[in-house]
């Protein structure tokens, strides 16, 4: 039996332009979907049907995709999490932050809760599904990998370390099927309620290079980032390790 | 005895070559339909064989005259021996003008065979060495046998012995001549370039015409295939200008990416379709392979794919798109129709665009620019320029076709100096500035016919709110496509390139120029302003103007090699032994020159990315607005200061 495999995907926004286009980490998720089912990979998004940019994820070869008619500034959580218990989904695919909207990127957390599932985020490879059990590896920082085993169904986030996502064609895009669902409209009072602002850049933390020659410099660049002055602690109790954390935190000042 | 067997052999070999006929006519028919003038095309055709073909043709004098001895020869030949021995008109008239066509004919057929002793590379082997020999056997075999008609030689000379070898002689010559041409032999050249001239899909070449913008597919028309699969997806006039090949391999000597090593022979690439049209293998292919790729490992057939079955996908992305094939093909074939028809259907069904290219046709979607570059940074280049736009002035006389060489700092140092000289020209222009989008040149070579569509639309709609004289750009590939291309959607502008435009100005006298300093020029046509354009002139003529002597290539003019950086090539960036712009900066290297002159920002680029040390690389904007001189100032009344006496 094949695995039933749902990517969820979102519209996009070019990082220069800003104009919509496919959701980078989405269109990945799509990919992985389809290498994990091929034909038989179900594509969502909950919003408007009639934004032409979806047709950029059918042109990727897909017959259809199901769109949860939505209007701006709905919230995409209950729909989606409803759709995908009713589906009998068994691995949810997800970017791992949209690039339009709020792009929290909280929703693969929420919806995971809300499902009582499990999440694996920057999901990068599934090795195999076998009787229920997948094993997967996780993107860690610097190119690693950690292999997992997870139960089914779960919910996976996919970044970067995903695979490069096939090129939209528009042929496939035209003929493809956009598929409406009717769901009740739940208004995001979070989002609705909110004023948006430009984001600032986030302030980078000052680097002192020591380094004296280029060799250093290459070291440095790419050596882990040791932190040096940790210490681990083992064997103690949970209120032990809470007044050890807690009193770090007012050391570094976060917590005063 | 060979009264009663030559017209027997005559109507045998011709009965079959009708089946034949009809058999090639069918597998012709399994294409599309495609819009042509029958009957007009087919009176026009002795004049365009005569004419036009001739023309291309002639640019080789020994093939020239001897194809024109053979093909004379054996069609008079052909005409008379029908009448002579076919219906027994045994007339001493005819009998004699038979033997001048044989004569003729066998003339030419031994110029054939001197040429075939030692075939340069280009010439297909295999059945085409043995043509020459048929020639000679038909021409030989009826100048025989018609010598009794003219009463020369008495009706049994020789005996039963020379008669047995003179039917052996007709034989070979009609089976190769009549049955051969429709059953594939290698005179079908002659049966399928007759129609082929007669139903060609651009008849505006013929009449010294020109024809070079990319057909549209009509994206509305639902059940139309997204370009070309399969074989029979091409238009049935296009499977039969393939069978047209004489395999001459002109298009293969002049091929930059076979030159370079790239998996790419234009010759071989319609015969491939030939294959493809009438089923089959590549084995018996006798002319020289795709480098790196075996003969004989490639089949198809009419309902088959064409990519990864016949023809690999890399040899279809590793063309420039220079022409360089058609312009030398002496049957007129359109190579370069074909391959972006076969792309089409790469990208827009298969997304298959190799390398970059997937990232620029989306970048070129969502930013309106090949790079990806923010559209709102388009006119950082002029910041300083104080650029009127269009958008302000609504109307103007030269409007500045800018280009997305807008977005590259060396060919912004071409944009300032183009407008350094319109400035000193004091000419009355205007650039759309951030409402103008690429061309679509990209897009459309790339195969991506929806993405070229959508930008080509939406720069007619802006073009459509102003009014301009002409448009000026430094960009042979805007250039072609705004001029050639846009057509087809209704955009009907003059425009001109800037080396056009630089020469009507300093023909007006509106250029107060001095003369070009220094080192010694050559100048390289670029393949869009050049073969598609038909400008070598205007460019050479500014350079005059400047006091340079160009010191010219050995191909130069219409037989300009490209520079690598058409079609898209640079993007898909298809391997080979070495680099077309590494090839063109030798043949630069040649000519002693110390400065290459170009028009074209992806000449400039592609050239200029050739290691140092090579010749330096200028844009003729550059040359030009160097030698301005500058007007001599209005003559201010000097303050002079009142000598102060010292004591
Ligand atoms: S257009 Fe140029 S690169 Fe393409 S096949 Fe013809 S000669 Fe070769
Ligand atoms: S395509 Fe044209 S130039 Fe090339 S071999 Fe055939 S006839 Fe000659």
């Amino acid at each position: 039996m094949t695995t039933h495999v749902i990517s969820l995907v979102s519209i996009g926004a070019h990082p220069t332009s800003g104009r919509p286009r496919r959701a980078e980490q989405d269109a990945r998720a799509v990919e992985l979907g389809l290498q994990l089912a091929g034909d038989n990979l179900q594509v969502l998004h909950a919003g408007d049907i009639a934004e032409p940019t979806l047709r950029a994820y059918l042109g990727m070869g897909l017959a259809q995709l199901h769109v949860l008619e939505q209007p701006a500034g709905a919230d995409a959580l209950p729909v989606l999490g409803d759709y995908l218990q009713d589906a009998g989904a068994q691995v949810v695919l997800t970017g791992s932050q949209a690039e339009t909207g709020e792009g929290s990127g909280m929703l693969p957390f929420l919806l995971a809760e809300h499902l009582g599932w499990p999440l694996i985020v920057g999901l990068a490879q599934v090795e195999s599904i076998d009787s229920g059990v997948a094993h997967v590896l996780q993107a860690l920082p610097r190119g690693q990998r950690r292999r997992l085993k997870v139960r089914l169904p779960f919910v996976a986030t996919v970044d970067n370390a995903g695979p490069k996502p096939r090129q939209s064609a528009y042929g496939p895009a035209q003929r493809g099927v956009l598929q409406e669902h009717d769901v009740q409209v739940v208004d995001d009072e979070l989002f609705t309620g909110a004023v948006l602002q430009p984001a600032k850049p986030r302030p980078k933390r000052l680097k002192v290079i020591k380094a004296k020659s280029g060799a250093d410099r290459m070291k440095a660049a790419t050596a882990k980032a040791s932190g040096g002055g940790g210490q681990v602690l083992k064997g103690l109790g949970p209120e032990a390790g809470a007044e050890a954390i807690l009193k770090l935190l007012i050391e570094e000042g976060v917590v005063r | 005895m060979l009264n009663t067997l030559l017209p027997i052999l005559l109507f045998a070999a011709l009965g079959l070559a009708v089946l034949g006929a009809l058999r090639r006519v069918n597998m012709w028919r399994r294409g599309r339909a495609a819009k042509v003038d029958l009957l007009g095309g087919l009176l026009a055709m002795p004049k365009r064989y005569m004419v036009d073909l001739h023309h291309v043709v002639a640019r080789d004098k020994y093939i020239a005259n001897t194809h024109v001895a053979t093909a004379l020869g054996f069609v008079l030949s052909a005409l008379l021996a029908i009448l002579v021995h076919g219906f027994g008109l045994h007339n001493r008239i005819l009998g004699y003008a038979l033997l001048l066509a044989s004569v003729l004919m066998f003339v030419g057929a031994t110029f054939v065979y001197l040429r075939r002793r030692n075939p340069p590379a280009r010439l297909s082997k295999g059945p085409w060495m043995r043509l020459p020999k048929s020639l000679m056997a038909f021409s030989v075999s009826f100048f025989l046998v018609t010598l009794p008609v003219a009463g020369i030689l008495p009706a049994d000379f020789g005996g039963w012995l020379l008669a047995a070898l003179l039917g052996v002689g007709v034989l070979w010559g009609v089976s190769e001549m009549f049955f051969g041409m429709t059953w594939g032999g290698p005179m079908k050249h002659a049966f399928a370039g007759a129609l082929h001239l007669a139903w060609h899909r651009r008849a505006e070449r013929f009449g010294g015409g020109r024809s070079t913008g990319l057909k549209p597919l009509d994206l509305s028309d639902k059940s139309a295939p997204l370009g070309v699969e399969k074989p029979k997806d091409f238009t049935w006039n296009q499977l039969l200008g393939f069978d047209a090949c004489v395999q001459c391999g002109k298009c293969e000597a002049a091929c930059p990416a076979f030159a370079a090593g790239q998996p790419l022979n234009p010759k071989k690439l319609i015969q491939d379709m030939v294959v493809g049209l009438a089923g089959g293998t590549d084995a018996k292919f006798a002319g020289s392979p795709y480098p790196g790729k075996a003969i004989g490992e490639h089949s198809g057939n009419p309902h088959q794919p064409i990519v990864n079955g016949l023809v690999d996908a890399e040899t279809l992305w590793s063309c420039t798109t220079c022409r360089a094939c058609v312009e030398e093909c002496p049957m007129m074939i359109e190579h370069v129709d074909a391959i972006v028809d076969m792309r089409r259907h790469l990208t827009l069904e298969k997304g298959a665009t190799p390398n970059k290219g997937a990232e620029v046709l989306e970048n070129l979607i969502a930013t309106d620019n090949p790079g990806g570059f923010a559209p709102g940074g388009r006119m950082n280049w002029a910041a300083d320029l104080n650029l009127p736009l269009l958008g302000d002035k609504k109307t103007t006389d030269v409007l500045f076709w800018v280009g997305d060489g807008a977005f590259d700092m060396r060919n912004q140092r071409t944009l300032r100096a183009f407008v350094k000289v319109l400035k000193a020209a004091k000419v009355d222009f205007a650039v759309l500035g951030l409402e103008e989008r690429d061309s679509g040149d990209v897009a459309r070579r790339l195969g991506d016919e929806a993405t070229f569509q959508l930008l080509a639309a939406r720069n007619i709609q802006t073009l459509a709110k102003y009014s301009f004289q002409r448009i000026v750009t430094c960009d042979p590939h805007s250039f072609h496509v705004l001029k050639n291309e846009y057509g087809a959607f209704d955009g009907h502008y003059r425009v001109q390139h800037h080396s056009t435009y630089m020469a009507e100005l300093i023909d007006a006298g509106a250029l107060n120029l001095g003369q070009h300093k220094g080192n010694s020029v050559t100048y390289h046509d670029p393949c869009y302003l050049g073969r598609y354009n038909g400008e070598y002139e205007a460019p050479r003529q500014v350079l005059r103007a400047l006091g340079i002597e160009v010191k010219e290539m050995q191909r130069s003019g219409f037989r300009s090699r490209c520079c690598g950086g058409g079609g898209g090539a640079p993007i898909t960036d298809i391997p080979g032994k070495q680099r077309i712009p590494d090839m063109r900066m030798e043949d630069i290297r040649e000519t002693g020159a110390e400065l290459v002159a170009v028009g074209c920002p992806q000449c400039t680029a592609m050239l200029e990315g050739v290691v140092e040390p090579r010749p330096l690389i200028k844009d003729i904007a550059e040359l030009v607005a160097d030698a301005l001189l500058e007007e001599p100032a209005p003559a201010k009344t000097p303050n002079l200061r009142e000598p102060a006496e010292v004591h």
